[in-house]
């Protein structure tokens, strides 16, 4: 059954004449609109496969399209254009030259599961979301979002030295996103958060910042996981028919 | 039937060697004012949060599991206690996983090995939270009897966030009828605010979402939806947001703040850890249960209350 998508209607395409009249009938305006015909030639048939061997996609073909995600979405909520179902609906039949003008939003999910929660066929679109951002960025079709660099700044710190230091990360966020590091309110916060702290605290966050906390014994499973990281890099690229240069 | 938990392995996480330091100072003063024996799991590591799950979930649930292993099979614990809900959401996604997927089984067994620990197996360990920490070892009743200084009527909303309750299937023990914890309409916090005196508001954004995996990367969404919590407590005439998440907890201080001197709207609702409120309700001093350590500032308020 085909499903009525009004956003594939482009502006563009819909004709409206102002003052028309046709066999003595008025239908001016509203009236004589119509759609001008559109060819799609493009499909990206791998779309879902692609989508489906990143992680968090592997259900997607399981979707009834019955909208309870965009329904409970929490970012809906706060942007319209923000639509699960819709991009779920555009993976599935292919449609990436549509799905790339939501580009830009769709790595704001919120992870909050509300559309997990509510979705009657166990697709975890919260997971789609995620795969569908990493597929954006793999294919180059969009820079890496500020929520990867985060990501990614929050890994790299855990594979490191197997914990996080919260002043280090925000930091590294920073700078790899161009930020600087004095914002108003964020000073702001600082000052608020240090008022009522005794001097010998400070100094032990101090310090924190100088001797990294970290997990003793590390070394091992950091080299585990760098080797299990690249492989998946790998599996990855090749799912998306991405062949590195050096290895052609 | 309170005996359970009354020794546990505990596991603050990372959050609470940081900003949510006074979530861990409240929690382990609680555990020693109720006779509760918290064994901090040896030589931790990160459980992977939200956003090593989002560059690879294979290595977020070996980052879990090695957590559980060691609480399991070097400490011999079985059960281990997780006040942060990213902890505590984590160690239970992969415990689902490990339960559940043998690609996960595999990718566990393979690092555990390279990295010269036993692997976790599913069922070696129950995971809780501080929320079915006290509520299964002391009970609605035993902290009735423990209350020196009761919450007097305090108006509080309770805000559970989202990692505690979704997705469902990694939850099996909630949503099993009386006396179980709900992922709809949680409650544990609200009865044990209860029994020590506090009136909860009828507070419809208990679950709801602050936005806490961007605060930094997409901060106004963040100040949006911490604002909605915010002004949707405060119309619900709460004094007092009660937290059980470092990250929700620093999310709505900091968006507080930001919301004031972004957008110029200011609210006052104090935000309180539950293990902070507790404390205080057991005689506990402000200083002991980390007010000081909070970004919004209480103090003043719980004087005027004589809570502090
Ligand atoms: S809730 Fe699930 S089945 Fe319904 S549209 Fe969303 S993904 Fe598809
Ligand atoms: S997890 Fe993402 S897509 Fe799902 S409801 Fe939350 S914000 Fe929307």
């Amino acid at each position: 059954m085909p499903i009525h998508e009004k956003s594939l209607i482009r502006p563009e395409n819909l004709h409206v004449h102002e003052e028309l009249e046709i066999d003595g009938v008025d239908v001016s305006g509203h009236w004589s609109t119509f759609i001008g015909s559109r060819v799609v030639t493009d499909y990206n048939e791998d779309l879902e496969e692609e989508i489906a061997a990143l992680p968090g996609g592997e259900h997607i073909h399981r979707c009834w399209q019955c909208g309870s995600c965009t329904n409970s979405c929490t970012v809906y909520a706060v942007n319209e254009d923000f639509n699960p179902r819709y991009w779920i609906y555009l993976i599935r039949i292919g449609m990436e030259e549509e799905l790339l003008r939501d580009g830009d939003i769709i790595w704001q999910c919120v992870s909050c599961n509300k559309c997990t929660y509510a979705c009657p066929r166990d697709v975890a679109p919260e997971g789609v979301m995620k795969a569908t951002a990493h597929w954006l960025e793999l294919k180059g079709h969009r820079p890496k979002s500020p929520s990867i660099l985060f990501d990614e700044v929050f890994s790299e710190q855990v594979f490191a030295t197997g914990k996080i230091e919260e002043g280090r990360i925000v930091r590294d966020f920073f700078r790899r996103t161009s930020q600087p590091l004095v914002q108003e309110w964020l000073v702001e916060m600082v000052r608020r958060m240090v008022r009522h702290l005794p001097l010998k605290q400070l100094m032990t966050m101090g310090w924190f910042t100088i001797l990294r906390p970290r997990t003793r014994g590390w070394g091992r499973a950091r080299a585990a996981i760098a080797e299990h990281v690249a492989e998946e890099e790998a599996r990855r690229r090749a799912a998306l028919g991405l062949v590195d240069k050096a290895t052609e | 039937m309170a005996q359970k938990y009354q020794k546990v392995a505990y596991y603050p996480g990372c959050a609470l060697e940081g900003s949510g330091h006074a979530y861990d100072r409240s929690t382990r003063a609680l555990g020693k004012a109720l006779g509760l024996d918290l064994v901090e799991v040896k030589n931790w590591n990160c459980c992977g949060a939200m956003e090593v799950k989002n560059v690879d979930p294979k290595l977020q649930t070996y980052l879990s599991s090695r957590v559980m292993s060691i609480a399991a099979k070097e400490m011999g614990f079985d059960a281990v206690m997780a006040p942060c809900n990213g902890c505590y959401h984590n160690l239970k996604k992969a415990e689902y996983d490990l339960a559940d997927d043998q690609e996960s089984r595999d990718v566990v067994g393979k690092l555990s090995e390279a990295a010269g620990h036993a692997a976790y197996q599913a069922g070696n360990l129950e995971t809780i939270h501080a929320l079915d920490w006290i509520k299964e070892a002391i009970g609605e009743d035993g902290l009735g009897e423990r209350v020196k200084n009761s919450l007097k009527g305090l108006r509080v909303a309770n805000y559970y966030g989202c990692m505690y309750t979704r997705p469902r299937h990694i939850f099996p023990e909630k949503d099993q009828g009386a006396g179980s914890e709900s992922t709809s309409q949680p409650h544990f916090m609200d009865d044990l605010l209860a029994a020590a005196g506090a009136v909860n508001v009828d507070y419809p954004l208990k679950t709801a979402c602050c936005g806490g995996a961007h605060t930094l990367s997409d901060s106004d969404i963040s100040t949006k939806l911490v604002l909605n919590l915010l002004q949707t407590a405060e119309a619900a005439g709460a004094e007092v947001i009660a937290t059980e998440c470092p990250t929700c907890h620093t999310g709505l201080e900091m968006h507080q703040v930001r919301a004031e001197k972004m957008l110029g709207v200011k609210t006052t609702v104090k935000v309180l850890y539950f293990t902070q409120l507790l404390g205080l309700a057991l005689g506990l001093k402000p200083r002991k249960v980390g007010v000081h350590e909070n970004i919004s500032d209480s103090i003043g308020f719980l004087k005027e209350k004589g809570l502090a």
